[in-house]
């Protein structure tokens, strides 16, 4: 592929994203394709983390939640306005991103992965506690309203929920890709494959670590935010183990250091799940993890690599 | 090429998107086909529910070959895994009623599951039929004129063993184990529903622990302390054996109700100790496969033809098949006052007038019905006391206080 053609493409498709889908898909399809963009940027942060940071978490579903909640609350309680909860979202998840990115410092591999797995396992139960229950409704949870098109645009809540989605989206992956071609990336990728000679040449890597754990905890939180305006509801067990697992299987399938897998892998965990139990209702779980492991056999490097591939082949 | 791919790739999903209904005569209804959804989880932590499905799925199947479907039509019953997670649910049954366009939902499975999709189901006036959840909600016609429960609600529950106090130990003095949460706290309002304004005069404890605590030890002897002599135990499997063996340990012997929800014998009775539950009371309005007095019961044995024939191989002391079949019952009976009028206004309009029907696999006396203000369909049970080996039913069926 020529240069201007892959400067170009990503618009592109970004502009087929938005448009296609209004005129053809269903609202059921709408709603479906509005929590690929959700997974898919949850898949990004846990990307600039674990893939392109080397940082593994099996907890960024803590800051989904503390995402979906933040904007749970605020519009239940506050009467905030859906998209006025973004930001409170971003800056509360940013801020407990920095704050567990402080003793993840000293644990590396495995220790770290146990740890945040610890934090996924933790935030069901700590949602369910008593002291915060006046706000987070306790095991039943928070209904929220969907929001309707503005400015009387000819749009039903499910197309412009899309729309919103797709651009909040859009501006944090623009955010993303910047950020990882240039120096950030660089440092990033030099901490996670040569930590000592990243730190000869100057990089200051604990301030990276702990900012890059912020940085995926903010994009984790924004993600959260809209899949809970786009679900209408908040519970605590929606947010267990399994939802972080997801989100690893999503970043793993759609290939670790690569932004455009972050959008492949969230149409895996969006879509895979009910093709197994299409094909078996005894035993979906056995198929998922059957497509899986072939995947994990045929395309050993994500659903990416086969784009790399493609794209050196043309070259 | 990368990016045809691509655009294909989106366009055939746009294609794939148009529901093919067939000229409906209702919502979900065709003059061959009644589509009907339905959610569980056949994965995931939760999966144990799923022979609930496999049951409904067996059932339909058997309308659909021995009966001639309803009305003349075939049952096209579709369930789906959710996973137990709510937002699955809520996918799932927007799958279900805008792209195959179900006529209703039939029992979904979960509290926080079918809180999910209420104001949804609502909104768009899909029935949300008998839903498979214990807790109180389900029956708020005003505020939910599309959703009904089935099962008696904990708070039914709690009413009935106030009642029960009330006329066996009119002095009696009164103490509250609850988890504390939605749960434990529907056992609260089911005893003040039932006392009224005796509540403060019979109430000398309530005390809560969360599902977080380790042991409810101290609990259990502020309990005690109180000097209280009745005991209602709101509590899940694993607290409920460690109050049923701290209240043996503590020589204490109030008259103990424990919450049905606990009443296994496997995982409460047994690890508590059998000699330590003796005289406990909790309530049943299911008869139980595995109790020997059911043996020659014409209505368990109507169950355990069905169960080899269409079910062959499926494990018959699992509560789960019990609690589809009578359910199952139910929505039969809501198809044979609807007639030929297969609307989701006339479904919803029988369900809230169910004429009295055999369950076949409930107490017997206990009875289904509802009536426009009145969405709990099973407000009685029958109390049930520990032995020291197996639950002996006694007493006569008692009825809640209503909704």
């Amino acid at each position: 592929m020529n240069p201007t053609l892959s400067r170009v493409f990503p618009w592109l498709f970004f502009a087929a994203a938005a448009v296609l889908p209004l005129l053809f898909a269903s609202d059921y399809r709408l709603f479906q394709l509005t929590m690929v963009v959700v997974y898919a940027v949850a898949v990004l942060g846990l990307n600039l983390l674990t893939g392109y940071n080397g940082q593994v978490s099996l907890g960024n579903g803590a800051f989904y939640a503390i995402g979906a909640y933040t904007t749970a609350i605020l519009m239940d309680k506050f009467g905030v306005p859906y998209w006025a909860t973004l930001p409170f979202s971003a800056l509360v998840c940013a801020g407990v991103g920095f704050l567990i990115g402080l003793p993840a410092l000293r644990l590396g591999g495995m220790y770290l992965a146990l740890t945040t797995f610890a934090l996924a396992v933790a935030t069901p139960q700590l949602l369910k506690y008593k002291l915060f229950e006046g706000w987070t409704g306790g095991v039943q949870g928070i209904v929220i309203d969907k929001p309707d098109a503005p400015f009387g645009l000819p749009l039903n809540p499910d197309q412009w929920l899309y729309l919103f989605c797709l651009l909040v989206g859009g501006v944090l992956f623009l955010a993303a890709s910047n950020m990882v071609r240039g120096r950030i990336g660089r440092a990033m990728r030099a901490i996670r494959d040569q930590p000592t000679a990243a730190e000869a040449m100057g990089i200051d890597i604990a301030m990276f670590k702990t900012r890059t754990f912020a940085t995926s905890a903010l994009f984790t939180g924004i993600s959260g935010s809209l899949g809970a305006i786009t679900i209408q509801f908040v519970a605590p067990d929606a947010f267990g183990v399994p939802l972080s697992l997801t989100f690893f299987v999503g970043m793993v399938v759609g290939g670790g250091a690569s932004i455009a897998g972050a959008i492949m892998g969230a149409l895996f965990i969006q879509f895979v799940p009910n093709i197994a139990e299409e094909v078996s209702k005894a035993a979906p779980g056995a198929v998922y993890g059957l497509i899986l492991i072939g995947f994990m056999f045929l395309l050993p490097g994500g659903l990416a690599s086969l784009l790399r591939l493609l794209n050196g082949k043309r070259a | 090429m990368r990016r045809r791919t691509l655009l294909t790739g989106i366009g055939s999903t746009a294609l794939l998107a148009t529901p093919h209904i067939a000229k409906a005569q209702w919502p979900g209804v065709t003059k061959d086909e009644i589509k009907i959804g339905h959610t569980i989880p056949y994965s995931g932590p939760a999966s144990a529910y799923g022979v609930i499905g496999q049951f409904h799925t067996a059932w339909f199947k058997m309308v659909n070959e021995t009966m001639g479907g309803i009305a003349g039509r075939k049952v096209n019953f579709i369930t789906l895994d959710d996973g137990y997670l709510p937002p699955k649910t809520v996918e799932q049954v927007r799958r279900l009623v805008e792209q195959e366009g179900v006529s209703f939902m039939f029992s979904p499975l979960g509290t926080a599951n079918n809180t999910a999709i209420q104001k949804y189901l609502n909104q768009k006036k899909v029935p949300q039929l008998f839903v498979a959840t214990g807790a109180d909600k389900w029956g708020n016609p005003k505020e939910f004129p599309w959703t009904m429960g089935w099962q008696p609600s904990y708070r039914t529950e709690a009413q009935i063993y106030a009642k029960y106090m009330r006329k066996e130990k009119p002095n009696a003095k009164l103490a509250v184990l609850y988890q504390n949460d939605d749960f434990g706290k529907d056992y609260l309002i089911g005893l003040k529903d039932a006392l009224g304004a005796d509540y403060a005069k019979f109430m000398v404890k309530e005390v809560s622990y969360e599902v977080t605590d380790a042991t409810i030890d101290s609990q259990a002897v502020t309990l005690q302390s109180s000097g209280a002599d009745v005991l209602v135990t709101a509590a899940t499997p694993k607290f409920a054996a460690q109050m049923i063996r701290k209240v043996a340990d503590m020589n204490w012997k109030p008259l103990h109700f424990l919450t049905n929800v606990s009443a296994s014998v496997g995982s409460v009775i047994k690890p508590a100790g059998a000699e330590k539950a003796v005289g406990i009371i909790t309530s049943a309005y299911i008869k139980d496969s595995t109790d020997p007095r059911w043996k020659d019961d014409p209505g368990i044995k109507t169950w355990r033809t069905f169960m080899d024939k269409w079910l062959p191989g499926a494990d018959q002391t699992d509560g789960g098949y019990l609690a589809g079949y009578g359910v199952d019952q139910t929505l039969m009976q809501v198809f044979k006052q609807c007639g030929n009028d297969l609307s989701r206004e006339n479904i919803m309009q029988q369900a809230a007038n169910i004429q009295p029907h055999d369950c076949a696999v409930l107490l017997p006396g206990i009875g289904v019905n509802t009536t426009p203000t009145n969405f709990h369909p099973i407000r009685q049970m029958q109390l049930t006391k520990w032995s020291g080996s197996s639950w002996e039913l006694f007493g006569d069926i008692i009825e809640g206080t209503g909704a």
